[in-house]
């Protein structure tokens, strides 16, 4: 079921532990830490970093959803993910307080609950632990609206009850000076339905970890992903979707724009298909516009298909500059070349934006791309 | 009166240095608003590398001669400068554009050729009756540009935006291929009632006479070996109908 503790489960995640001396203190050679530049975590991997930084979180939810802050013993914690790598074990020891969002049996929430964490200091790390459940047959939408400074690590724990959906916007629109490395589990009962968007702008260094585990069948995730990466700015990725049980679905979907010097995004994308998951169906993507020289990008998609009964598994990378025959078409209509290269990329990313539920947070992020495009 | 003027125009693919091949080989041709030319040529005559030259595409290089739309230098003009100046390329691979939808291009190429946006509610009606006119479902509107059409849907579209940007000078390239008769028809409607006007000057560039049933031309031109080798009035297309290229492709291989 999911992660789990012995079995190796694929090449890209071996292990799972709450025990952060478990992991080794990873060196920057681990296939899982190669692309991240180890020296910017400011001691979230390590354990060196000072734990006395804080995240200020205001909620607003809706208001047929509770939201809690609770502390480290709350038994709600912890049951739907182990984690999968060094900073998500350190985050987990680490976390004072956790908050709780519940949203009741067959209930459907009215509005979208938004949680706002602010930092105000990067100079001390800060860890944190969120955990959103989904009772069964519950709708609802929840923001993640990440802002200010700091350097914090955190765990998301998305439960998403037997026929429930859920609905996620993570923002990451931190200040520059922000390192921000996250993990979120969701795990899918049967027939649940999880959407994710992650919007990543802003921050020196943003890692975020998505994951997807089923309980049972008929559950769909649709993961999908916009960012866009600026001079000296390093943003990643990591998808897995783990298909342990039959006729489920999962899609991914992640695209992002690139400028300036030593921007570097990273997308890893792993979906695993276990022998005993027969009619999965699965599609994973990710692309990228590089927009001016000097920048990077890591795209590694992986599948690993342990049935031959699937419905349907593939995945797709691309990653290239701005296609000089869209160019020339809009020029031949008129249209000056910096209004056709933005009309492009606000194109390529808004195909995901749009599907972004919550009007006023797509209104934010649009804004945020015309920013970007403005530098 | 927009006149275009083509005068010993030399052309190569690639940058005009070494490994570039001349395609264009001096061609002369003038288009004055209210006329309708018809460029024919057989395949790898050079007849799209004009269209594009005059369009200013970068794969192309310019090595001599002179193009001018009323006496102003089109060749020392951007892309969307020669756009913004009255000329029109119709394409005959439109690309498609991803989360750029119909309304939107086209609500930016008219307030750019314009100069000035157009008031919503009127350009909304305008498009409405522009797409009517040549049986495009309103709901291409909020489509993604050109993507997942068919090839006859992006040829309607491209006379769409002929007809919405209403430039001096048109210059279609093979806008005809790859459509059914009924398509063929509703695009030439388009370009006729274009035409009648009397505003622009239309360049007809084909490899069938298909069209010329439903598009009269004024001159015909025959195009081989990187130049017009030949010019006359429809009678000339009849020939071509009959007769076809061949005598027209030795003479070109021989210049």
């Amino acid at each position: 079921m999911g992660l789990d503790t012995t079995k190796p489960l694929s090449t890209l995640h071996e292990r799972a532990s709450f025990e952060v001396a478990d992991f080794e203190v990873p060196t920057g050679r681990e296939e899982e830490w190669r692309f991240t530049p180890l020296r910017r975590l400011r001691g979230l991997h390590n354990g060196s970093a000072d734990a006395d930084g804080k995240i200020i979180i205001e909620a607003a939810p809706a208001p047929e959803v509770t939201v809690e802050t609770v502390a480290r013993d709350d038994a709600r914690l912890g049951k739907a993910f182990v984690p999968a790598d060094r900073v998500s074990a350190q985050a987990w020891a680490s976390f004072t307080e956790a908050t709780v969002v519940t949203v009741p049996k067959e209930v459907e929430a009215s509005a979208p609950t938004v949680l706002r964490l602010r930092g105000e200091d990067a100079s001390a790390a800060a860890y944190g632990h969120t955990t959103v459940i989904l009772e069964p047959f519950a709708r609802a939408t929840v923001v993640l609206a990440h802002r200010g400074s700091a350097t914090y690590a955190d765990n998301v724990e998305f439960v998403v009850g037997d026929g429930a959906a859920l609905s996620v916007i993570s923002l990451q629109d931190w200040d520059d000076d922000s390192v921000h490395v996250s993990h979120q589990y969701a795990r899918l009962g049967r027939d649940a339905r999880f959407t994710s968007h992650n919007i990543s702008l802003g921050g020196d260094l943003v890692r975020v970890s998505p994951s997807v585990a089923y309980d049972g069948p008929g559950g769909d995730a649709e993961l999908y992903g916009v960012y866009f990466a600026d001079g000296g700015q390093h943003l990643e990725h990591r998808l897995l979707v783990d298909h342990s049980v039959p006729n489920c679905r999962s899609r991914v979907d992640y695209r992002g724009a690139l400028q300036d010097q030593d921007a570097h995004a990273v997308w890893i994308g792993d979906v695993i298909i276990r022998a005993e998951a027969e009619g999965t169906d699965t599609y994973e993507l990710n692309r990228n516009l590089v927009l001016t020289d000097g920048t990077r990008v890591d795209s590694v998609p992986n599948l690993e298909i342990l049935t031959g009964e699937v419905a349907g598994a593939g995945h797709a990378s691309a990653s290239g500059r701005l296609d000089d025959e869209h160019l020339f078409y809009l020029q031949a209509r008129g249209i000056p070349f910096d209004q056709a290269r933005r009309m492009v990329v606000r194109g390529f990313l808004g195909q995901l934006v749009e599907r972004i539920e919550v009007a006023d947070v797509r209104a934010k992020v649009e804004a945020a791309i015309e920013a970007e495009l403005d530098r | 009166m927009a006149t275009l003027e083509i005068r010993d125009l030399h052309v190569s693919v690639g940058d005009g240095g070494e490994g570039s091949k001349e395609i264009l080989r001096g061609v002369n041709l003038t288009v004055k608003a209210g006329e309708t030319h018809a460029i024919m040529g057989p395949n790898g005559s050079g007849k799209s590398t004009l269209a594009y030259a005059i369009a200013g595409h970068p794969k192309y290089t310019v090595t001599g001669g002179t193009v001018t739309l009323d006496g102003e230098d089109v060749l020392d003009m951007s892309v969307d400068e020669r756009a913004r100046a009255g000329l029109f390329l119709a394409m005959q691979y439109p690309v498609e554009v991803p989360g750029v939808s119909v309304s939107n291009f086209l609500r930016s190429a008219v307030t750019a050729v314009r100069g000035q946006a157009p008031k919503l509610r009127e350009f909304s009606k305008e498009m409405k009756g522009a797409m009517d006119a040549l049986s495009i479902d309103p709901a291409f509107a909020q489509r993604s540009l050109n993507e997942g059409f068919s090839g006859g849907e992006k040829k309607r579209h491209e006379i769409l935006q002929l007809e919405m940007l209403k430039p001096k000078i048109a210059v279609l390239d093979e806008t005809d291929s790859g459509l059914d008769v009924d398509a063929l028809k509703v695009v030439s409607e388009g370009v006729n009632r274009f035409g009648a006007a009397g505003e622009t000057g239309v360049l007809l560039i084909t490899h069938y006479t298909r069209i010329l049933r439903y598009v009269k031309p004024d001159f015909v031109h025959v195009f081989a070996g990187g130049k017009v080798v030949a010019d006359g009035g429809p009678e000339l297309a009849e020939e071509l109908e009959n007769e076809g290229y061949e005598k027209y492709v030795k003479a070109g291989a021989s210049l």
